[in-house]
């Protein structure tokens, strides 16, 4: 399984990957992304994840695989 | 149950103690091997810089990674602002913490001991150099010291392995573990200071030595730090067994009738003056039964009349101007939680003010590179929710003398710079 991470230390808050993927993703008041802590559990939505990860200006995405919690 | 005041660490001669009184009073420490791992897991030895984590387990994950490179590094950092037990003890009994850190070395292949130290602490800086310098004689991994800006979170173990590898102490997001690569990418092992001082007398006497304090989860004594609406403010190293209540009395008593206590520093808890005396030191059932954390043994008592709606906004203020600047919640979430809450403490609340508050609370917590954010609107929260009745006394615009009244030691001005 799999989890979508964000790198708070890199993120501006550009917003889209809350635009590309938002069952994975909402935005706090200051428009920085609250990323869902669960495993990504559909072919669908590790497809999104992962074009959220390619399209963040910032690169700061990344799908950890979760075989331990960190 | 009288706490057993300074039977351990704090044992010996008042002040700084040298090589050799420190090795006629307590013997040679013995060598350092995999077998002290088994032996800290008996002990039930857990981590004195807040966390309470048990200590064999980190060490098992260095002696696995290491190669024989691997690096230790001393904490004794103490950012909070409330604490002093490190300090204390480096500048009391730098053999014995130094011993710990050697045979952490020595157990776990490591060819490097790095002390790191506020910059704020001349005295400290000192007292640790002058006890490195005598033990030149001993053969021993060479131990190096490393200061760095007083920032509060500069102590943060990611911020420790980066000042130590060059860089700024400020915490880092990593999902690899330090025990695996930390300092300059080798196995680390990050430590605070009072808990290698443990690690040396476990070494000496065995666990079962150890457990003869402390209770079955939380074994041994502690330094804390009492302060605020103390007779005497200091550091005692208490046992584990005691209640609050009886750490109080034994140190000579409050001033005042208390108006409540933080315990746990700027990332604790609150609790109401009757919770006081009964409350227990054991973590484990601070945890579970008052959801509070001991963290590094800071005990701060406000005084009659004080008000912990004030004090928390001051600290969650502090806190605010103390974030490392790099993950936009901590930056945002502390910054308009300490304004809005400014306007609650001086009882010019306006509509959705303390809703707001609730809600940023929430939103901010688990969202840094390390655990800032999380401690700073923990401190708050357990403040509104112990003194819900005083806070409604605030959102309602009624004047409050808690305000005017001199609480805990102010915190000191936002650091400088992060090297």
């Amino acid at each position: 399984m799999s989890r979508l991470r964000v790198n708070p230390t890199l993120c501006t808050g550009y917003g889209y990957c809350a635009e590309i993927v938002p069952e994975l993703v909402s935005v706090d008041d200051w428009g920085y992304p609250i990323v869902s802590r669960s495993d990504i559990d559909s072919d669908e939505l590790l497809k999104l994840a992962r074009r959220a990860v390619a399209t963040c200006p910032r690169l700061a995405l990344l799908i950890e695989e979760s075989t331990r919690d960190a | 149950m009288t706490p057993a005041i300074g039977v351990r660490l704090l044992a010996g001669p008042r002040g700084w103690e040298s090589l050799t009184e420190h090795q006629k009073r307590l013997g040679r420490r013995p060598q350092g091997t995999g077998h002290l791992i088994d032996v800290l897991r008996d002990s039930g030895l857990r981590g004195r810089g807040g966390a309470w984590f048990p200590t064999w387990r980190k060490w098992s994950a260095v002696r696995e990674s290491s190669d024989g490179h691997a690096v230790v590094v001393v904490n004794g950092h103490e950012g909070e602002p409330l604490s002093a037990k490190d300090r204390v003890l480096l500048q009391m009994r730098p053999h014995l913490v130094l011993d710990g850190a050697a045979l952490a070395a020595e157990a776990l292949g490591a060819s490097q001991v790095v002390v790191y130290l506020s910059r704020s602490s001349k005295e400290t800086d000192q007292a640790v150099r002058r006890a490195v310098e005598e033990r030149r004689v001993l053969e021993e991994p060479p131990v190096g010291v490393e200061r760095t800006a007083h920032r509060y979170v500069a102590g943060e173990s990611s911020a420790v392995v980066s000042r130590a590898s060059g860089s700024q102490s400020k915490p880092r997001f990593t999902l690899v573990r330090m025990a695996e690569k930390g300092v300059d990418d080798r196995p680390t092992l990050v430590q605070n200071a009072e808990t290698l001082a443990h690690v040396a007398m476990i070494a000496r006497h065995g666990p079962a030595w150890f457990r003869q304090l402390g209770t079955e989860a939380s074994p041994g004594t502690t330094l804390m730090t009492l302060t605020g609406n103390v007779k005497r403010p200091g550091v005692y190293e208490v046992d584990l067994r005691a209640t609050v209540g009886a750490v109080v009395r034994e140190t000579g008593g409050t001033v005042s009738p208390p108006a409540g206590a933080l315990l746990g520093g700027y990332f604790g808890s609150w609790f109401a003056p009757a919770a006081l005396d009964a409350l227990p030191l054991d973590v484990d059932v601070l945890r579970s039964r008052h959801g509070a954390a001991f963290g590094c043994g800071i005990l701060a008592v406000l005084p009659q009349g004080g008000c912990a709606i004030v004090e928390a906004t001051r600290i969650l203020a502090y806190l605010a101007a103390e974030s490392a600047g790099q993950c936009g919640p901590c930056v945002n979430g502390l910054a308009a939680l300490a304004e809005t809450m400014g306007r609650v403490s001086s009882s010019s609340a306006e509509l959705g003010d303390i809703e707001n508050v609730m809600r940023w609370v929430d939103m901010v917590k688990g969202r840094g590179a390390c655990h800032h954010p999380d401690g700073a609107v923990g401190q708050l929260h357990s403040a509104l929710c112990v003194f819900k009745e005083h806070l409604h006394a605030h959102l309602i615009g009624r004047a409050c003398r808690g305000a005017k009244t001199a609480g805990f030691p102010q915190p000191p001005a936002p650091g400088d710079g992060w090297k």
